[in-house]
């Protein structure tokens, strides 16, 4: 039996054991990933480490095959008539997608609570949220249905899960990876990247994904480096800033240690730590979500019930296509964001509020500009508190856009940022840290996080659902 | 803070071509106006002479070569269409017999 069908068959029992626990798969394709495994039975193409393993990819990412939800009724049949550029070049290393993952609706939220089909557990523990909005991807890498996943990032939906799930997760620079075939939530925001067990793994799958498309005009022709080959590569002189706007009051004491003894690894490691400044970061939130609720509202008025997409029974008129079939079509959060984006490019509110907010996203960015000609990476922790419960932060939609509060600069800024697990809390919950780069710096980022994955051992640790 | 009444509310709703039950009117006001009262902390930023920032990343127009390609083809582009006369996307009639 070829390698890649051993993997995959046992990608499925696990997805098969697991999964009823987790759900984080919004559809399994065990017939199409097997016989897709069966005709790569060729030899190993030894350029492509990615060949014939088993990956996830979020059900906001268009796919050929099967269905692409965007965990929403209004796309509870969609059927994508073309693939997304990550996926072709996924199948072109030899990746076979096992399965799509669970997502809030639309990539609008911190817990998948927003999922049209079903919330999706933390398999480290079930009263606990996996985060958001790539919350699938994240459960499914955590409890070992597969190592490898892609998700998007608005405003932290890959870092964030990955940091509540204990995994490793990437935003690259914005238009390092082709948008083409994700369904767009904040155009300007949005990017498509990795989620994995380990940096090593991050950087195999980042460099399948990376690259130029003609098909996304905001995709850059700059080079891809080999991103694997770089890990080992001593660092030299490393700088890391640390901004004391990311240590806040909020953040969780365990949080805070476990982040503070990670800078004392590095600093073994031979890293010279130094304080930067990030002072903006306070009108972040506001920032981010006047932009993304304004781009969501132009965006989203694609679903209009004609050429895609849900459409209501015997509408009394045309405007009755539209408005009843996104009435009944979109979940609560999404007309909520929605109903803001238009609000704040609504005339008369549109330089008070939209316009208002892309000045300040001029100076988050400068700051940024600034504190990385005093390092080469920016260190916090990717959340200020572990995952929280169920139902924690539902009924405030305010005090849940808060628990993104690090992860949203760095996609205002178009900037790099990853997140790896740097400890646990007492009671056995996953602690995430950030490093934030400079545009098409991923390498550093990459290397930093392997480095400090060889000396320590937080990412080998796995939720007792795996054993 | 910005208080949005509820004839706003509804106006923002006929926008975005969302029709809201009554309920759904009432619990988006108050969301949303505790949103827009924390947004207005940004009036604190001095933004004056600051250029706004669409995108971060400095993208210019990208042209490419005007030659025909493949294109999705009319069966694909209807296929996910929830009423159809191929090759057209079929619809409720948009004018009535009265402003016809």
């Amino acid at each position: 039996m070829s390698q890649a069908i051993e993997n995959v068959a046992s990608a499925l029992t696990r997805i098969d054991q697991i999964d009823p626990r987790v759900r984080a798969m919004a559809a399994i394709w065990s017939d199409r990933a097997t016989s897709r495994a069966e005709t790569l039975s060729a030899p190993r193409d030894a350029k492509s480490p990615l060949w014939g393993m088993p990956v996830a990819v979020k059900d906001n990412i268009c796919t050929l095959d099967g269905k692409t939800t965007c965990a929403s009724r209004i796309l509870e049949d969609f059927q994508s008539p073309y693939a997304a550029d990550v996926v072709e070049r996924l199948e072109r290393a030899g990746a076979i997608i096992v399965g799509k993952t669970n997502l809030d609706e639309f990539a609008m939220g911190s817990t998948t609570e927003n999922s049209g089909l079903f919330p999706t557990l933390n398999p480290w523990n079930p009263e606990y949220v996996p985060g958001g909005s790539s919350g699938g991807s994240a459960a499914a890498v955590a409890s070992r249905m597969v190592e490898f996943a892609l998700g998007s990032d608005t405003g932290g939906s890959i870092r964030q899960p990955a940091s509540f799930c204990g995994v490793c997760g990437l935003k690259p620079t914005y238009g390092r990876v082709s948008r083409y075939g994700l369904v767009a939530f904040a155009s300007s925001l949005d990017q498509i990247g990795p989620l994995a067990t380990n940096a090593w793994q991050l950087a195999v799958l980042l460099g399948v994904i990376a690259g130029h498309d003609s098909r996304d005009s905001t995709c850059f022709d700059t080079p891809v480096p080999d991103y694997v080959s770089m890990l080992n590569e001593p660092m030299g002189r490393l700088r890391i800033g640390v901004a004391a706007e990311y240590f806040g009051d909020g953040v969780h004491p365990e949080t805070r240690k476990a982040v503070e003894s990670a800078i004392e690894t590095l600093k073994k490691l031979g890293a010279e730590v130094s304080e930067v400044r990030l002072p903006h970061t306070k009108y972040v939130i506001a920032c981010y979500y006047l932009i993304c609720t304004a781009e969501a509202s132009s965006n989203l008025a694609r679903f209009d019930g004609v050429r895609y997409g849900h459409r209501t029974e015997s509408p009394k008129d045309y405007f009755e296509v539209y408005s009843k079939s996104r009435a009944e079509g979109f979940g609560a959060e999404v007309k909520r964001r929605i109903m803001l984006g238009t609000f704040a490019l609504s005339s008369g509110y549109y330089d008070q509020y939209y316009n208002k907010a892309l000045r300040v996203r001029t100076l988050i960015r400068q700051d940024f500009d600034r504190a990385f000609e005093q390092c080469d990476a920016i260190l916090s922790p990717t959340t200020p508190t572990p995952a929280f419960k169920f139902g924690e932060k539902s009924h405030s939609p305010l005090e849940m856009y808060l628990t993104d509060i690090y992860n949203c600069a760095a996609n205002l800024a178009g900037i790099p940022a990853l997140s790896i697990p740097c400890g646990h809390t007492s009671d056995g919950m996953p602690i995430g840290l950030q490093l934030m780069g400079k545009h098409f710096d991923e390498a550093k980022l990459l290397q930093i996080a392997h480095q400090f994955q060889q000396v320590t051992d937080f990412h080998k640790k796995r939720p007792a659902i795996c054993a | 803070m910005t208080q949005i009444d509820e004839q706003q509310v509804r106006h923002i709703a006929h926008l975005s071509r969302l029709d809201l039950s009554d309920e759904e009117i009432a619990q988006y006001g108050r969301q949303l106006g505790e949103v827009l009262a924390y947004v207005e902390q940004l009036n604190e930023v001095d933004t004056e002479g600051v250029e706004p920032t669409a995108h971060a990343m400095p993208v210019s127009n990208v042209f490419r070569e005007d030659v025909p390609a493949e294109s999705l083809g009319v069966e694909k582009a209807l296929q996910n269409a929830p009423d159809k006369a191929t090759p057209y996307f079929k619809v409720p009639k948009v004018l009535d017999q009265q402003s016809a």
